[in-house]
């Protein structure tokens, strides 16, 4: 791949095809850990890490595995199964390696195996025919995309608790309005395709 | 009798997994372009919830308690990857608008929080109803939201125009930033609703 190749690959994951705001992928974790700024970031930060990981490891799994095995269609079982055990293995090296990191990572870690950001971006790196480090640039950028969006967010919802709306919309219903505006301002950059 | 009815009534109006638990966001929001889009998604995923809803419940004594999690998912993928087989081959054209939310149906929260929470502790009638009562909700609830963003972001119901050649279509209403501005409206009068109800 080169320099430019990869420069596109990845300013798209971040902001022209965003995780959140286009493509809808990861919207529960979003909503769930956004009401502070810090949990936000903790959330980010790990989803980064595992996305980077579960890339790799998932295409190394079908390019060695499932392609030469002839058995495809058993993609989203093997994936899942991977990303399950991945989240599980990351969390008790991290426990023993780098305690202070886990603790700040904290519940976050086994919320992710869960997180459909995770496994879309593995079955996409697949879909998109991209090779082994285009794979993990996608994962990584993705993540970044994820962890912009959700601090923007955060950072937005913690002085909306703060305001008066009506009543009906107090809570939920505001956030996603919320969000609404802030996919709005993200279509902007669908001026920028490059390629 | 009387007990399923009331499963069917808190799974689809008062205990609707998207507009009062607030799960399964991510597939709701993002087939929700048309109706059809909106339909697909919902059955299939009910498909999928009442089937792994009577295997969990089936096999809730032999799966040992600490992999159990591990177990419901491998069994929500199992059929997950059956009915993204069949879509593929009998509804080619849906199967390729929904494109990758079909495989995403694995993580879909509901799935697996009704077999947590429901299959693995009761018999497996009870799970299928409550399965699908989960699964109309959330087809229901799509089905909302869908109509909404076909009507205004593209004049049509269905595929079928509803609106004189002179309208105007919001097509801000199809694109993402409207399906969020749309369900924030929708959970707000569903809440304002249900609070009525209550008084």
């Amino acid at each position: 791949m080169t320099l430019t190749e990869i420069f596109a690959l990845s300013l798209g994951a971040i902001l022209i095809e965003n995780y959140i705001f286009v493509k809808f992928l990861g919207i529960c974790s979003f909503l769930g850990v956004s009401k502070k700024m810090d949990t936000a970031f903790g959330m980010g930060m790990a989803v980064i890490f595992v996305m980077t990981v579960a890339s790799a490891v998932t295409y190394v799994v079908n390019r060695f595995i499932l392609v030469p095995l002839n058995i495809g269609y058993m993609q989203t079982v093997a994936f899942i199964l991977v990303i399950a055990s991945l989240v599980q293995f990351v969390e008790m090296l991290l426990m023993k390696m780098m305690p202070a990191l886990y603790q700040a990572l904290g519940i976050f870690l086994p919320l992710i195996t869960t997180n459909c950001a995770i496994l879309g971006a593995a079955l996409l790196n697949i879909t998109n025919e991209l090779n082994f480090i285009g794979s993990v640039i996608y994962g990584l950028s993705a993540g970044i995309g994820f962890t912009l969006a959700i601090v923007l967010f955060a950072s937005v919802r913690q002085r909306l608790i703060l305001s008066d709306c009506p009543k009906a919309f107090e809570g939920f219903p505001i956030a996603l309005v919320t969000a609404a505006l802030l996919a709005m301002s993200f279509m902007g950059f669908q001026g920028l395709k490059i390629w | 009798m009387n007990k399923y009815l009331k499963q069917l009534k808190e799974g689809i109006l008062t205990n609707n997994p998207v507009l009062v638990q607030l799960i399964g966001m991510c597939p709701t929001l993002a087939t929700s372009t048309s109706l059809e889009n909106g339909l697909g998604m919902g059955l299939a995923a009910t498909a999928v919830l009442i089937c792994s809803n009577v295997m969990v419940s089936l096999l809730r004594k032999i799966i040992p308690q600490k992999i159990r999690i591990a177990s419901y998912v491998v069994i929500i993928s199992g059929f997950v990857t059956a009915i993204e087989m069949l879509m593929k081959a009998y509804l080619p054209d849906l199967a390729d608008s929904l494109g990758l939310f079909i495989p995403l149906i694995v993580v879909n929260c509901i799935i697996l929080a009704r077999a947590e929470a429901f299959a693995s502790k009761n018999g497996p009638v009870a799970s299928a109803v409550d399965g699908l009562a989960m699964g109309l909700g959330f087809t229901f609830a799509l089905a909302i939201l869908a109509s909404v963003r076909e009507i205004l972001g593209n004049g049509t119901i269905y595929g079928i125009p509803v609106f004189g050649s002179s309208f105007q279509p919001a097509s801000i209403m199809i694109m993402p930033s409207g399906a969020f501005l749309a369900l924030g409206f929708i959970i707000a009068a569903f809440q304002k609703i249900l609070k009525k109800g209550d008084n």
